[in-house]
């Protein structure tokens, strides 16, 4: 039967497979190359088809080729923005530039691989529960775009709303979940203080016996929170923005950024150097080393955070459980592995080597939560880069030098905020204005004393 | 395995000290400007690369030395002052560090 439908397919090799794609009659997504008309073409195909139930039976039944789900292209002398970094921000920034302003002259650039930065390295919890009233109407913007996502982007990026407890040990802590839950309160965001015997409840595996070092006092419980499927919502945005003619460049590595006369006109790369009177600076961990090609120094600072997984197991976890006073947290990902992270390492580093002293602390942790898991394997440890900031805010939005705009301090914290920096980078650079939702985040509120403290909500719980 | 050179107790293991941040020079208080004063609080070099920085070896001799650590390979090695080779005096430190060690 394989053999078969192979040979059938061998026959029919002459036209191309974008060709062959036609013939099964997949339709194209039309938006592409309408409107602006400007130079496109070197090693153009056609724009992936739609996804759908129709599509997998076609292709199952033909064993045809699966289109790619986004093109190469060669780096163009010029474009109307530039944005260095692949990971959810640049490629969330570009979709909405094409997408909502009908800027699709743009190039995202990354040194590696899309998502190979904190992007894929997350442990992709979703949640709108902060602490600042700023802080809390920004990232439930990102959970409703995130709600849609997966129709937007025709990408099933799996957004699990399963519900988010972050446990409380002490009575400090318990006041915070409180401040918490008014400030979520007032601004419509689902989230309230709980009773041990409501996170048993929910977390039956969970010990609340009171007798323990560290018993659970109560939680904030945030039913709306959850996770999601890290490495498709970066696959998504990528897709779709290609779609819109928006050009990816992996394997290209931004070198020098071109200043003059306080004005941003250019990057250069390995690959040559670009032209663009806009370039936005996603490059989290690493921003450090692109603002300072730009002249614009900030407060941000890299710190590795490393996570760890289990091997699979039938599900019994069905809320993300957090404890910020033991430095940890949890989930069961749909596969049935336990998702394990923690707060960052305790010093700065470039390097994304695990550690021992992680894993160690890591099983302690847990095993205080939950005893019951001591005879689970650990199957791999990773550590990603995060560009902490003094208060635990991003810093978004223009800078001194005109036409760079940083979209950086991302943290332990920045996957969930994806969708709303893409949107809110956007209209920034599309109306050359900063968007409401972003105003509190601007670089110069350090020189203000403006800081917008989220690290009660931030710390641990990312 | 990561080791710090402690000028005191010799070659010991980083989980043996608690980081203290970049060194930072502070501006005089009296005549500093808010702008200069805001870069003392919050703005790091944050270099991938070497870069001078303050320990504290709590679990040893119990004193705040310099060290000078390669962020990239977290190769480590005494600070000397810029310009000379003498080792840095560490009784006249200042760890200028924000909140060292970010969330723990
Ligand atoms: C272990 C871990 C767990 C986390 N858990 C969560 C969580 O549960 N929830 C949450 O919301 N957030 C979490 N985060 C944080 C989140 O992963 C990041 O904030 C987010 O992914 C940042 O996305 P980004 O697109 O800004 O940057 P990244 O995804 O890091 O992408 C930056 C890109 O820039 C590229 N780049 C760097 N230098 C150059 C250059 N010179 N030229 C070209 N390209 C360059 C890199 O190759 C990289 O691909 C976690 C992070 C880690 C490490
Ligand atoms: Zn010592």
């Amino acid at each position: 039967m394989v053999c078969v439908t192979r040979k059938a397919d061998l026959g029919r090799s002459a036209p191309g497979p974008v060709d062959r794609r036609e013939a099964y009659g997949v339709a194209e997504i039309s938006r592409n190359g309408t409107g602006n008309g400007h130079r496109r073409g070197i090693g153009r195909t056609k724009a992936s088809s739609r996804y759908s139930a129709l599509s997998l039976i076609r292709h199952g039944l033909t064993r045809g080729d699966w289109p790619r789900a986004w093109r190469e292209h060669d780096v163009a002398s010029s474009y109307d923005v530039v944005i260095v970094g692949g990971g959810v921000h640049g490629l969330a920034t570009a979709y909405y530039l094409a997408r909502n302003h009908g800027i699709t002259n743009v190039a995202v650039v990354d040194k590696g691989y899309l998502g190979g930065g904190g992007s894929g390295r997350n442990t992709a919890i979703l949640r709108s529960n902060y602490l600042t009233p700023e802080g809390v109407r920004f990232y439930d913007r990102s959970l409703e775009l995130y709600r849609h996502l997966a129709a937007d982007l025709n990408f099933n990026v799996m957004f699990s709303r399963r519900g988010h407890l972050t446990l409380a040990h002490n009575d400090s802590s318990l006041r915070t979940m409180r401040w918490r839950a008014e400030v979520n309160k007032c601004q419509g965001v689902d989230s309230e203080v709980i009773d041990p015997s409501q996170v048993k409840e929910l977390v039956p595996y969970l010990d609340t016996s009171q007798s323990v070092r560290y018993p659970v006092l109560g939680a904030l419980y945030h039913p709306p929170g959850g996770i999601i499927r890290h490495d498709a919502v970066v696959w998504g945005y990528a897709r779709a923005a290609d779609a819109l003619g928006v050009h990816l460049h992996q394997r290209t590595e931004v070198t020098g950024i071109d200043v003059q006369a306080g004005r941003v006109t250019g990057v250069q790369t390995n690959r040559g150097p670009i032209s663009a009177p806009i370039v936005v600076n996603c490059t989290a961990g690493w921003s450090t080393l692109i603002s300072d090609m730009a002249g614009v120094r900030t407060p941000v600072q890299t710190f590795p955070l490393q996570a760890a997984v289990t091997e699979p197991v039938r599900p019994f976890l069905h809320a993300v459980v957090v404890s910020g006073t033991l430095h940890v947290y949890v989930s069961q990902t749909d596969r049935g592995e336990l998702v394990f992270g923690a707060s960052v390492d305790p010093f700065t580093s470039y390097s994304m080597r695990g550690s021992l002293e992680f894993v160690e602390g890591l099983a302690g942790h847990v095993l205080e939560l939950m005893p019951s898991l001591s005879k689970m394997r650990l199957l791999r440890q990773w550590a990603g880069l995060c560009d902490m900031t003094p208060d635990y805010s991003p810093i978004m939005g223009e800078t001194q030098v005109e036409g760079f705009y940083l979209d950086v301090g991302w943290g332990t914290y920045g996957f969930k905020a994806g969708p709303v920096s893409g949107e809110a980078m956007a209209e920034a650079v599309a109306t050359r204005a900063t968007p409401e939702i972003i105003s509190a985040f601007g670089l110069d509120r350090f020189a203000r004393g403006e800081l917008v403290g989220e690290k009660g909500a931030a710390a641990v719980g990312h | 395995m990561i080791q710090l050179p402690c000028p005191w107790c010799g070659p010991r293991n980083v989980a043996e000290f608690r980081y203290s941040g970049e060194v930072t020079p502070r501006p005089d208080p009296a005549t500093a400007t808010p702008e200069q004063w805001r870069d003392y609080l919050y703005i790091r070099r944050n270099p991938s690369g070497w870069v001078d920085e303050t320990w504290y070896h709590g679990t040893g001799c119990r004193r705040f030395i310099r060290v000078s650590r390669h962020t990239v390979s977290n190769e480590a090695r005494p600070a000397v002052r810029t310009g000379t080779t003498a080792p840095v005096d560490v009784t006249s430190t200042d760890s200028g560090a924000p909140d060292a060690g970010g969330a723990r």
